[in-house]
């Protein structure tokens, strides 16, 4: 699996580089030195302990908060400049679901990055966004109000308002959260649909059995970089010790992760 | 709608009182520019109302229509976006800015006012900002505390200018509670160009204010400065505000900026159409208050937009198509009455089936033993059956017929009944005797989809737990009960 992690082979600069970030709140930092390359055409996963920053990580790269020290790029050049190539799935509580719209209009959302400042969506931008539900199994639940939607069928909408963004990098802040099985299979299934198209994934996750199947490389975190590289080789016992340290009911859960992998 | 007040908003009100005894004795006549209407009788004050001949009584109307589609429409993103409170604390934060505004040349100057309470507006939602941020307090004691200083100041200096010799006539005290018909030329030709920015600011930006107003991070990696959305939200909800004040009143702004925007938000699941229903019932509320205080001498006119507003609000919360009470009741009403009809259909096929479905008639006396039910309580329902046209009676009343129709339902609901006994038995391995009362309930609510899914992964199975048959498409296609029981091969329980 190695072999696809080959860096910029068409010249074009590397997906996301983050480097040497720091981000603290309230002069007390949750991330420490971040350095990251992320090659072309890879799913990541972030993992790490409660607390370890994961989704801090993936909102300081987009801009979201501000940042002590350090830089990100993202194909090359500051997210401002870039900002049509990146896509995200923010937390599925980090909206008000009963906030007046329908799922079609929440999905339109994702097509914004691509209008004018006084465009308003056009009949393409309507076209594109019924493929995107499409892709979820959403479509029948175009014009339903988001209120009536369950969670895994709210995390498809996310899911299919970032596919409407037509970005090349893409930020997930825990997809599998709080979703039914058959969502989660979707969703896996779909991450590996868009990575085969050669974008770039970076996916928060919470669960480590799981990881190790659904992710190419992981980005082990906890305040700062335990590691990062392709899955067999970081997702090791001594790692992953280090990135859950001292937590003794997620070491068990690391022991049986790891005993489970061969 | 539930309003949380802090606890500030006690002392609030204990300032309210204070200012009202200070007007009390301040204010001698009450009479604004409309003139001495005390002797004139209600009904000769409507008629001068709707005739719309008198100025004041247009600039009153239009004023106050006026206020109301602005309060709407920013009332509504103040709604949604959960920041009611700002929106009264910022009401209260702009009295001592009026009372500067009318000091800056002691006239009531409505640009000059426009302007003192604009900006104390906004250095009092900067306030809460600064508090929030530099002190562990949070949100709601910020807005309280804010809000009881600047409303207290305000008080103070609108009662100094009650005591200048100009002060009397200033009309500054209509602030407070607000007199439509204290508005002039000038008030009105403001009133619109605010309105007209507003409406034109939001149209242009609406899909921007929109995506901030539901996910400000999505937003902003779409590239939308958020905070110069935010901030611009915050201005013109502050000249909403302002402009509402001399119709309104400090104290009752507010509810102008909640009141319409909540019944819209009953009333739809999408934010444009909030915003146009917004205005429409703000428009209504502030038309009605206008009237209203013109049939008496000097009666406040906010007030009566918030009654108006209030009413609208019953009225949706009541009546809404969607989320109304008396819609959810008769939702509710209706699912039980045909709950019930299907149970009576169901019991009619019981009896059908105990023996061997000859002769096809049931009477309502073999109902009656059969649920432990009065013969008058039976009758009703299979009258309820008839009506439905699920069901034909005969022999006065005493023996149903049902109808093919009747019997393609009842079918349907004993299959759902015993599929779905089955399916808790096999699938989710629940005991056969467990199963009844669930089934109970499922019965009326599972889909034709669902069933066919039920079917083929309980391998089209034609025997329940009880070992009773599972009626199927082809006994539900017959019309009627079949004349004798097949067990096997084809008719009664096969399955398709």
């Amino acid at each position: 699996m190695s072999a696809n992690i080959s860096t910029t082979t068409s010249g074009e600069a590397a997906p996301l580089e983050i480097h040497d970030l720091t981000v603290a709140y309230q002069k007390k930092p949750v991330l420490w030195g971040v350095d990251v390359t992320v090659p072309k055409g890879n799913l990541v996963g972030i993992v790490g302990p409660n607390g370890a920053g994961k989704s801090t990580l993936i909102k300081a790269a987009m801009g979201l908060l501000p940042v002590s020290s350090g830089w990100v790029k993202v194909f090359g050049t500051p997210l401002k400049e870039n900002f049509r190539r990146v896509g995200y799935v923010p937390q599925r509580e980090s909206v008000d679901w009963d906030f007046p719209v329908n799922v079609m209009d929440l999905v339109l959302m994702g097509r914004y990055g691509h209008l004018g400042v006084f465009q308003r969506p056009t009949k393409r931008d309507r076209e594109i966004a019924k493929e995107c539900l499409d892709k979820v199994k959403m479509l029948p639940y175009a014009n339903r109000q988001i209120a009536n939607l369950s969670g895994g069928q709210q995390q498809r909408v996310f899911l299919a308002r970032a596919l409407a963004q037509e970005a090349d990098l893409y930020f997930m802040d825990e997809p599998f959260a709080g979703v039914d099985a058959a969502t989660e299979a979707a969703i896996i299934e779909l991450l590996h649909e868009l990575k085969s198209k050669g974008k770039t994934l970076l996916v928060v996750h919470h669960d480590l059995p799981t990881a190790r199947n659904y992710f190419d490389m992981l980005l082990l975190l906890n305040m700062r970089v335990v590691a990062f590289g392709p899955t067999e080789e970081v997702f090791t016992y001594e790692l992953l010790q280090k990135t859950y340290g001292g937590r003794l009911t997620i070491l068990s859960e690391v022991a049986e992760a790891v005993r489970t992998k061969t | 709608m539930s309003r949380h007040h802090p606890p500030s908003t006690i002392n609030c009100l204990r300032y309210v009182l204070i200012a009202l005894g200070l007007l009390w004795f301040g204010l001698d006549g009450h009479a604004a520019k409309i003139g001495e209407m005390s002797d004139t009788t209600v009904l000769e004050q409507a008629g001068r109302f709707f005739t719309f001949q008198d100025p004041a009584v247009r600039y009153a109307l239009l004023g106050s229509m006026l206020l109301g589609i602005c309060c709407g429409v920013m009332g509504s993103f103040i709604v949604v976006r959960k920041l009611a409170l700002v929106g009264d604390a910022l009401s209260h934060a702009v009295l001592p800015g009026v009372a500067l505004g009318f000091l800056w040349n002691t006239s009531k100057d409505p640009v000059a006012i426009f302007i003192g309470a604009t900006i104390a507006g906004l250095i009092g939602t900067a306030a809460v900002g600064a508090i929030k941020h530099t002190t562990k307090l949070k949100e709601d004691a910020a807005l309280g505390l804010v809000l009881a200083a600047f409303f207290s100041v305000g008080i103070c200096m609108v009662t100094m200018i009650q005591r200048l010799p100009t002060g009397n006539k200033s009309g500054v005290d209509k602030f407070l509670f607000g007199q439509a018909a204290a508005l002039g030329a000038n008030d009105v030709k403001l009133m619109a160009i605010i309105t007209v920015v507003t409406l034109l600011v939001i149209g242009l930006f609406y899909k921007q204010f929109l995506v901030t107003s539901f996910d400000a991070g999505f937003a902003r990696v779409t590239g939308v400065p958020v905070q110069v959305m935010h901030y611009t939200l915050m201005l013109m909800l502050a000249f909403a505000v302002v402009i509402a004040l001399q119709a309104v009143g400090v104290v009752l702004v507010s509810a102008m900026l909640i009141t319409p925007a909540a019944a819209a938000y009953l009333l739809t699941d999408r934010l444009h159409r909030m915003l146009i229903l917004a205005a429409i019932f703000g428009m209504a509320s502030g038309a009605a208050g206008a009237f209203m205080s013109f049939l008496g001498p000097s009666l406040p006119t906010g007030p009566f937009m918030v009654l108006g507003g209030s009413a609208v609000f019953g009225a949706a919360f009541l009546f809404a198509p969607q989320h109304g009470v008396i819609m959810r009741w008769w939702r509710r009403r209706s699912r039980s009455l045909r709950v019930q009809r299907e149970n009576t259909l169901k019991s009619i096929y019981h009896v059908l089936e105990a023996r061997d479905f000859k002769p096809e008639g049931v009477t309502a006396k073999e109902l009656a033993e059969k649920r432990r039910e009065t013969l008058e309580d039976i009758l009703g329902q299979l009258r309820e059956l008839r009506r439905h046209d699920l069901a034909t009676l005969q022999d006065d009343e005493q023996t149903v017929f049902l109808t093919p129709d009747g019997w393609q339902r009842a079918c349907a609901i004993v299959r759902n009944h015993r599929l779905w006994e089955l399916y808790l038995t096999n699938a989710a391995q629940v005991a056969a005797d467990h199963v009844h009362e669930d089934a109970e309930k499922i019965e009326h609510v599972l889909g034709e989809d669902v069933v066919r899914q039920l079917e083929k992964r309980l391998n089209y199975a034609t025997h329940d737990p009880h070992g009773k048959l599972i009626p199927g498409e082809a006994d539900m296609l017959r019309g009627s009960a079949p004349s004798e029981r097949i067990t096997d091969a084809v008719g009664y329980g096969k399955r398709t």
